[in-house]
């Protein structure tokens, strides 16, 4: 396979055409946040309810490249049913392997881990976390 | 044309398409910048030694080099830290220090950021109107449209020589004229016109003219501002200090004229060094020659863009070396990523216009800029990658 292959995984493409929970919600108890990155236009808004220290629900809404829209319907269900603290962890797994250091290949985080190619695209790597920053704003928010 | 030998970044089958945001750098410009670390290394205007005295007059032969190639003079040439700097001086001196309530400042929506953001800032600061000259249906600056905007209240005209994304020329000796004529001044954005294309200042008759080293074969951190000198002279400085004052007391300060009243603290002087031999490389070369050479890339490159279906040109009749488009279904960021992997470098996003990625109602565009190092080979590579891309996201089916 090659790197380029490796990064438009069809896993990708099927959520970047179909994406997962998809659309916000008009509900006080979802906290929000919007990332965007200015030199190419991406932009993603997160929101997130958290009952009693579990991530209950994630909704996204946002325009840009597929590997940005598809990260986020991703990690929106990838974080669905974890707590706060396994998802912070994964947030920073997600982190360390999309920009290539080490990272825990034990921890499970789903149908994620096809973002591993992105390391070999430095430039996208931008593109594969803004929607993992947005959320990790909304539970650091949350639980202030 | 061959110039590849001096350019040591092009290797192993890169082909670099991005001269539009910044030019590779020849060996004859690298080796200057090191001339002045091993051979100098002092500061300018201050030392009473000999060698300090010497790098002086480098320096100030540098700016005589860049004032013969714009056709200006020495006075007339402000060192700056780059296009953006020089834009937002023209701005932050004379248009702070001339711009009323209800005055009229003309852009155009084909302006690079740096172009217009400076006047709107003087805009909202003065209480001043914003107008915007319409772009024809190519998406072009016209005499015409300008007429439309042009009234009396105009006292800036702020406008791309060249523009950064659709690479066509703007009009600007009628346009200037007409300007004159309202007692309006002008101020050009030349960062794509400078190093693509032979520029006289004295035939424009334009009263300010910015442009980078970096886009022309120049080292990064410098860039030049042209101004009429009697308006230079009549500017207040924006930036006080060691070397653009003249006599200082304890509550007053007078100041040099231009280009010292601009160039305070110690400038960027191995950049200097570095750009005055850019110029001479692109001198003995020919501007002519060079505009003709990127025009032939391009059309070149056009004509095999326009088989390919799924690829959208914005601007096909551009008459300069860049080509703004797009592979239709497939955001400008995932086709970049299929062009890296093909060694191909060049430009997705609003290129830091995003009003005229507004005015061609899209989220982004690919651009591919050519200049003096690129060939007819480069461009069949291009092409290739292009087809390889198109093939790619197709089976991807995005």
């Amino acid at each position: 396979m090659s790197n380029l292959e490796n990064l438009y995984r069809q896993v990708i493409m099927d959520h970047y055409k179909n994406p997962r929970n998809k659309g916000l919600v008009e509900n006080e108890e979802y906290v929000k946040f919007r990332v965007k990155n200015p030199s190419c236009g991406d932009d993603i808004t997160i929101q997130t309810k958290v009952v009693n220290g579990l991530v209950e629900d994630v909704r996204h809404i946002g325009s840009g490249c597929s590997i940005c829209c598809s990260s986020a319907s991703v990690m929106s269900e990838t974080l669905i049913g974890k707590t706060t603290t396994e998802s912070l962890k994964i947030i920073e797994n997600y982190y360390n392997m999309v920009k290539g250091n080490d990272y825990d290949k034990k921890l499970d985080i789903g149908d994620a881990v096809v973002y591993s190619g992105v390391s070999k695209f430095p430039a996208r790597v931008k593109c594969a976390s803004i929607a993992w920053q947005a959320m990790e704003e909304c539970l650091k928010d949350g639980k202030n | 044309m061959n110039y590849k030998k001096d350019f040591p970044t092009i290797k192993d089958g890169l082909i670099y398409l991005d001269s539009g945001a910044s030019s590779l750098k020849p060996l004859q410009v690298t080796e200057a910048i090191k001339d002045y670390y091993t051979e100098y290394g002092v500061n300018i205007n201050r030392g009473v030694y000999s060698l300090s005295y010497l790098a002086t007059a480098k320096y100030e032969e540098a700016r005589q080099t860049i004032a013969d190639f714009i056709n200006a003079e020495f006075e007339e040439v402000i060192f700056t830290r780059g296009a953006s700097s020089a834009l937002n001086l023209v701005a932050s001196s004379y248009g702070m220090d001339n711009i009323n309530e209800g005055d009229e400042i003309i852009v155009s929506e084909l302006e690079h950021h740096s172009s217009v953001m400076p006047w709107q800032h003087v805009a909202k600061v003065k209480k001043a109107k914003l107008v915007y000259l319409p772009l024809n249906k190519e998406g072009r600056i016209t005499v015409e449209n300008f007429k439309s905007v042009l009234t009396a209240k105009t006292k800036i005209v702020a406008l791309t020589y060249v523009s950064n994304v659709m690479g066509y020329i703007t009009p600007l000796e009628e346009i200037i004229k007409l300007a004159h004529q309202t007692g309006a001044v002008v101020s050009v954005d030349a960062a794509q016109a400078v190093p693509h294309k032979a520029v006289d200042c004295k035939t424009l008759d334009c009263d300010f003219l910015s442009f980078s080293g970096h886009k022309m074969c120049g080292p990064t951190g410098i860039g030049v501002l042209y101004g009429k000198k009697e308006l230079l002279n009549s500017m207040p400085p924006i930036e006080f200090g060691g070397d653009m004052n003249d006599n200082v007391e304890l509550y007053e300060a007078t100041f040099k004229d231009s280009p010292y009243r601009f160039e305070t603290g110690t400038m960027p002087i191995a950049s200097v060094f570095g750009l005055q031999e850019a110029v001479l490389y692109l001198k003995s070369i020919g501007m002519e020659k060079i505009l003709k050479h990127e025009y032939k890339l391009r059309s070149y490159a056009v004509e095999q863009l326009q088989q390919i279906a799924g690829v959208t040109i914005y601007n096909p009749n551009a008459e300069t070396g860049i080509i703004a488009f797009n592979i239709d279904g497939v955001h400008p960021h995932d086709a970049a990523s299929s062009f890296d992997e093909n060694k191909v470098c060049l430009r997705a996003g609003h290129h830091c216009a995003q009003l005229v990625t507004k005015w061609l109602n899209v989220p982004a565009t690919l651009r591919a800029t050519f200049y003096l190092y690129n060939d007819l080979e480069d461009v069949d590579k291009f092409i290739d990658a292009v087809k390889k891309t198109v093939k790619f996201f197709k089976e991807f089916g995005s």
